[in-house]
């Protein structure tokens, strides 16, 4: 064999050229993450106490203050998000994994859910806006609910049944072979066998929806005093960060920053047990 | 091929007659007529590709869920046509088990594995259920390694053991039928061993077709064997005498290694 100098020294400056690029953008990306995170932190830090978990949103003017009546609306908004899109979500992708597969009305069903999934949030807030606020005529938080789960649902949809996919078909065939009806294979046998995936789903979409402010703007709007009533305005952590981090007082200022630090935190929290889950779904 | 292999005397529980099937366009099986005797078990053989597995799958029906593929001609299964679109496929497959080439257990645990099958077309009292899972595992000969555990999940067996604990599922719900897709390919020597003196135990209830690579396996555990190539079957008869006098060539041929 002829060893060809020029060729061999040519390959290596490419790589080294190559190597020097994607490693420079990666301390970029990397640079600029810590960097977020790091004044987010000092500040957020700085802004935390136990008053922000125990007192509402301070009026204009007035010290002190907390986030409680956010945290509250947000969690609450949230849930019922949770409690609507997990069987309209999970269900549409058992549809598409395991009835629709090939036929029109699952080919339709997946082309508006990546429509959807790619849809800027502030138009689906403004629909909701159109649809549950304009024709009431107050914000609300089954509003601000209504359109988080339009986010939320086909993100549940695709991650549902793109796990239900990874499920091996020696397993539905063996399912199958005994007998059972199709809706007893898809609910006992491949849906188990998916169920970390699934969960692990539903946990993105809740990291996913708990930061939207936009479709809330539109929507639950935000409310000063500490409510639980779902039909009138709805504080809620994103809006609340958006309102303060622009005002001009400086405990406002402040408490935007811990709602900053709060959210980050619990979105890293669920990523974190989101991962766990994946996990022990790969040892099995 | 037409000729209709009738080396049995007993009664049939299966039979084939020009027996077609296809994949889209592509014909998998070639006017396959022959009998499975009840009680008895029947092996087919023949090179990768040859059809055997499309054969089998024929019988319960398997191919069902797969849009774009076919089957002509009639299989009988005690004088009923299995592929009369107005079969019940659930209940046949009920009736005719299928054991696969990979161990497939359910993700839930090794008492449940058994029970799915059987709650689908029984309703039994707890201690009934009780009874017939150890009766299964016991038939699967997999009762004494399990008995202490049956409530960890399936997947925590071994894999001769997850294979076991699929022909117990199967066993389970008592089928007459059961079919086995190459049960011992993924498996260990030892493991093979219990698995070919469980068909050996099971074949005084049920009647087994096996489809298989391995030929020692046709030879030691079938009463009957199909040699098939091409998706034709070339060769129907006693496994000896498949074994040691075949009357086509082409039989000879593979079964003592000269194919091709």
């Amino acid at each position: 064999m002829e060893f060809n100098q020029q060729l061999y020294k040519k390959r290596q400056r490419s790589n080294a050229i190559g190597l020097t690029l994607s490693l420079g953008a990666m301390a970029l990306g990397l640079f600029v993450l810590l960097w977020i995170l790091s004044v987010l932190l000092s500040n957020g830090f700085a802004a935390l106490d136990w008053n922000m978990f125990t007192q509402s949103t301070p009026a204009p003017g007035s010290d002190g203050g907390g986030l409680a009546n956010a945290i509250v609306g947000s969690l609450l908004m949230v849930g019922f998000t949770v409690l609507v899109s997990t069987p309209i979500g999970v269900l549409a992708g058992v549809y598409l994994a395991e009835y629709g597969d090939q036929s029109k009305t699952a080919e339709l069903t997946r082309f508006v859910t990546d429509i959807m999934l790619s849809a800027p949030s502030i138009v689906l807030g403004l629909f909701v806006y159109a649809i549950a606020v304009a024709t009431v005529g107050n914000f609300s938080g089954w509003a601000g609910s209504l359109a988080l789960s339009l986010i939320a649902v086909p993100v549940v949809v695709r991650t549902t049944e793109n796990m239900l996919r990874l499920v091996p078909g020696s397993l539905r065939e063996a399912a199958f072979a005994l007998g059972a009806p199709r809706w007893k294979v898809s609910t006992m046998v491949t849906l188990r066998a998916a169920r970390s995936g699934v969960m692990t789903g539903l946990l993105l979409a809740v990291a996913r929806i708990s930061g939207e402010t936009a479709p809330l703007l539109f929507t639950a709007l935000n409310n000063q005093f500490f409510s639980t009533n779902m039909n009138a305005p709805m504080a809620n952590l994103p809006v609340v960060i958006f309102q303060f981090a622009l005002s001009p007082y400086e405990n406002w200022v402040r408490l935007a920053w811990g709602g900053a630090l709060l959210i980050t935190l619990s979105v890293l929290i669920l990523n974190v047990v989101a991962r766990v889950f994946l996990r022990e779904k790969n040892r099995v | 091929m037409n000729a209709t292999a009738t080396a049995t005397a007993s009664k049939n529980a299966l039979e084939l007659r020009n027996l077609s099937f296809f994949y889209g366009k592509f014909q998998g099986l070639r006017n396959v007529s022959l009998d499975i005797a009840e009680h008895k078990v029947t092996a087919f053989i023949g090179p990768s590709g040859c059809g055997k597995s499309t054969l089998l799958r024929t019988l319960n029906r398997m191919y069902s869920l797969y849009p774009g593929q076919r089957a002509e001609g009639s299989i009988s299964f005690y004088g009923q046509d299995i592929l009369d679109p107005k079969q019940d496929i659930n209940l046949l497959r009920a009736r005719i088990g299928m054991v696969f080439q990979k161990p497939t257990p359910f993700p839930m645990s090794i008492y449940d594995n058994i029970a799915f099958g059987v709650k689908l077309y029984e309703t039994l009292s707890k201690s009934e259920m009780d009874d017939r899972v150890e009766w299964a595992l016991s038939k699967a000969a997999l009762w004494t390694e399990v008995k202490d555990k049956l409530h960890q999940s399936g997947l925590s067996l071994s894999g001769g053991q997850q294979q076991r604990l699929c022909i117990a599922r199967s066993v389970a719900v008592k089928p007459s039928v059961l079919l086995l897709d190459e049960p011992t390919s993924a498996l260990d020597p030892l493991s093979t061993a219990k698995i070919e003196e469980l068909i050996d135990e099971l074949k005084h209830d049920y009647t087994i077709a096996i489809v298989t690579h391995n030929m020692q396996q046709a030879a030691r555990c079938s009463d009957f064997t199909a040699y098939m190539y091409l998706g034709e079957m070339i060769e129907f008869g006693a496994t000896e005498q498949i074994f040691f006098k075949p009357e086509r060539k082409e039989t000879e041929d593979y079964i003592t290694g000269r194919f091709g």
